[in-house]
């Protein structure tokens, strides 16, 4: 060993140098994760292309025992849900953020928060759970269904999975609105509510629209929830009562069937296509909601 | 002119409308979770293994598996995301790296949870060949937990004025010296609930362990990393959805078990939050 006390200066300029590595590294670490993501999905999906023909990958059919993997049904099911979901959200979530940046009295914003918050932590399996022991028996009984397990069902208690992402985002967005546009419309006579609605809100529109992007993709990529209460048949969604009956996506199929299937089967490897196609919609889907957020910050806008 | 305040109470009504359809379904939820599981719960619950295919008997392997994925997924999540939260507020610059490596955290928390578990399949599975185990399980959940943790600390480290780190550099600490004596300790509150904000996302997760840890029935405790473990949250699914005949009762009993635990570290972040906030004298 060296004499520590006679390196002193050499000994901390080394400390400091390799602690400095070390963060820079860990700095990096998330571009790591996620090319290393997207490698082992492609590793493992890719042969999929070469496995199956294309006309069966891209058919109606997704009935892996007797070896048709047509994703159009999943795909289908995935974004019915997920539409239906956000046009749900979009009203409540929008209106709430409003409500809360705007309208309501402090001691409203004091219960709201925290609500929204717990309403976040909630583990998308209760909400499940919940769905299919409550919701879908009434739903069952009240619109007349042939199974509560439906679409809609999936729709509804997604939308409310998505909520606390659109809300938090939208609150945001409205926060960043200058505080002199709101005087300089008030100034000119213009009510509360007309303030809000033809100043405020079209001055968020972006960070609102980014808000709904994130949502769409947390919609997209949820599972448990998904897969307790749709019914998961896999069905082409396309007539028009579809929505008020079984569906199945792309992650309650892999979820469902990636337990079962055997290692290195076309059916395995098809699962790993579905995990790939997901990756790339979310990843477009979150571009698309940063580079509206980068936009802004670089503006200056979001201050 | 009387028009106008009529459309604007018609207006906030909408608006007050619209946060009680989003508020009161949550409330729904948790009270009726809570009304039809509490007969469910009692110590035997808690603390024994589950009997006759599980429908009889406790949780305790449910709890001490979820709480083990926990441990796991800290050990693993606290020092990389920290560490890169470090990273992002005290040494990077405003260059296309900074940006690529934000827009990396942006999509990782966008990634589907069920993507992670596939993800974690082909890696530490199958790849790496730890097998279903703890061990692969953690992994996948702290690269998941990751952008919660980041987020959450860089915010908290960059509250911190930049004032303590002139004071610091200027009485002869170095960068690193500064960071770790007044900058971290500064912004530990704010890192701390962080941490257990995503650490409650990862207790309350099911998908990405589906393919990587869960075990569908066992009645023992793991003995390492390496074993399979029962969990939380995927026992909630296999006995509501895999298992006919199952009493409603012990349904409802476990999804108590998760909410409560996951709310109860929803509570433990925000009073962190909160007591902190205001004590902090800058």
């Amino acid at each position: 060993m060296v004499d520590m006390k006679g390196n002193d200066q050499f000994y901390r300029k080394w400390v400091e140098f390799s602690i400095e590595s070390l963060i820079r590294v860990l700095g990096f670490s998330s571009i790591g994760f996620v090319i290393l993501i997207f490698l082992f999905l492609m590793r493992e999906g890719l042969i999929a292309l070469l496995d199956v023909p294309w006309s069966n990958l891209l058919g109606t059919r997704w009935y892996p025992i007797l070896e048709y993997y047509g994703v159009l049904p999943l795909l289908l099911g995935s974004i019915l849900v997920t539409l239906v979901a956000i046009l749900i959200a979009l009203p409540l979530s929008v209106g709430t953020a409003v409500f809360i940046r705007e309208v309501a009295p402090g001691w409203t914003r004091e219960i709201l928060k925290p609500m929204i918050e717990v309403m976040a932590g909630i583990p998308s399996v209760v909400l499940g759970f919940f769905g299919m022991t409550l919701l879908a028996p009434l739903l069952h009984r009240y619109l007349g269904l042939a199974t509560g397990l439906t679409a809609f069902t999936g729709a509804l208690i997604l939308a409310y999975m998505a909520l606390p992402t659109i809300i938090s985002v939208a609150e945001d967005a409205l926060d960043a609105v200058p505080k002199s546009y709101r005087d300089a419309s008030l100034a000119m006579g213009a009510t509360q509510w007309q303030t809000i609605w033809r100043v405020v809100i079209p001055a968020a529109r972006s960070g609102i629209l980014t808000a709904i992007m994130l949502g769409l993709g947390r919609a997209i990529g949820e599972t448990m929830l998904v897969m307790m209460v749709t019914g998961n048949a896999a069905r082409m969604p396309i007539t028009i009562d579809s929505l008020f009956r079984p569906v199945r996506t792309m992650t309650a199929t892999i979820a469902a069937e990636m337990g079962e299937v055997a290692q290195g089967s076309s059916h395995y490897h098809v699962l790993f296509a579905l995990g790939i196609i997901l990756f790339l919609m979310t990843f477009l889907i979150n571009l698309t909601a940063a580079t509206t957020i980068f936009r802004k910050r670089r503006k200056g806008g979001l201050r | 002119m009387k028009r106008r305040y009529w459309v604007q109470r018609l207006g906030f009504g909408l608006l007050a409308l619209a946060a009680l359809v989003v508020v009161i379904p949550i409330l729904i939820v948790i009270i009726s979770i809570v009304l039809r599981g509490m007969s469910a719960i009692s110590w035997e619950f808690l603390t024994e293994m589950p009997r006759d295919g599980m429908k009889a008997g406790g949780i305790f392997p449910a709890i001490v598996g979820t709480t083990l994925l926990m441990i796991g997924t800290a050990v693993v999540a606290i020092p990389v995301g920290v560490g890169s939260a470090i990273y992002l507020s005290e040494y990077a610059g405003d260059n296309l790296f900074t940006r690529s490596i934000r827009l990396a955290i942006i999509n990782l928390a966008g990634i589907p949870s069920v993507v992670y578990g596939l993800f974690g399949l082909g890696l530490f599975v199958i790849f790496l060949q730890f097998g279903t185990s703890i061990l692969a399980g953690s992994l996948t959940l702290a690269i998941m937990t990751l952008p919660v943790i980041i987020s959450a600390s860089e915010e908290a480290l960059r509250a911190v004025p930049t004032e303590f780190r002139t004071v610091s550099a200027s009485l002869g600490g170095t960068k690193w010296q500064g960071t770790r004596k007044i900058v971290l300790p500064q912004a530990l509150p704010g890192i701390i609930t962080g941490v257990i904000l995503g650490l409650l996302r990862a207790a309350g997760e099911t998908a990405p362990i589906l393919f990587t840890v869960a075990a569908f029935y066992l009645p023992r405790l793991p003995e390492s990393v390496f074993d399979q473990t029962m969990a939380l949250p995927y026992h909630l699914y296999v006995i509501s959805t895999q298992v006919p005949g199952m009493p409603l009762e012990i349904q409802y009993g476990t999804a108590l078990v998760l909410l409560v635990l996951v709310l109860s570290l929803n509570l433990i972040a925000t009073i962190i939050r909160s007591y902190f906030r205001r004590r902090r004298q800058w």
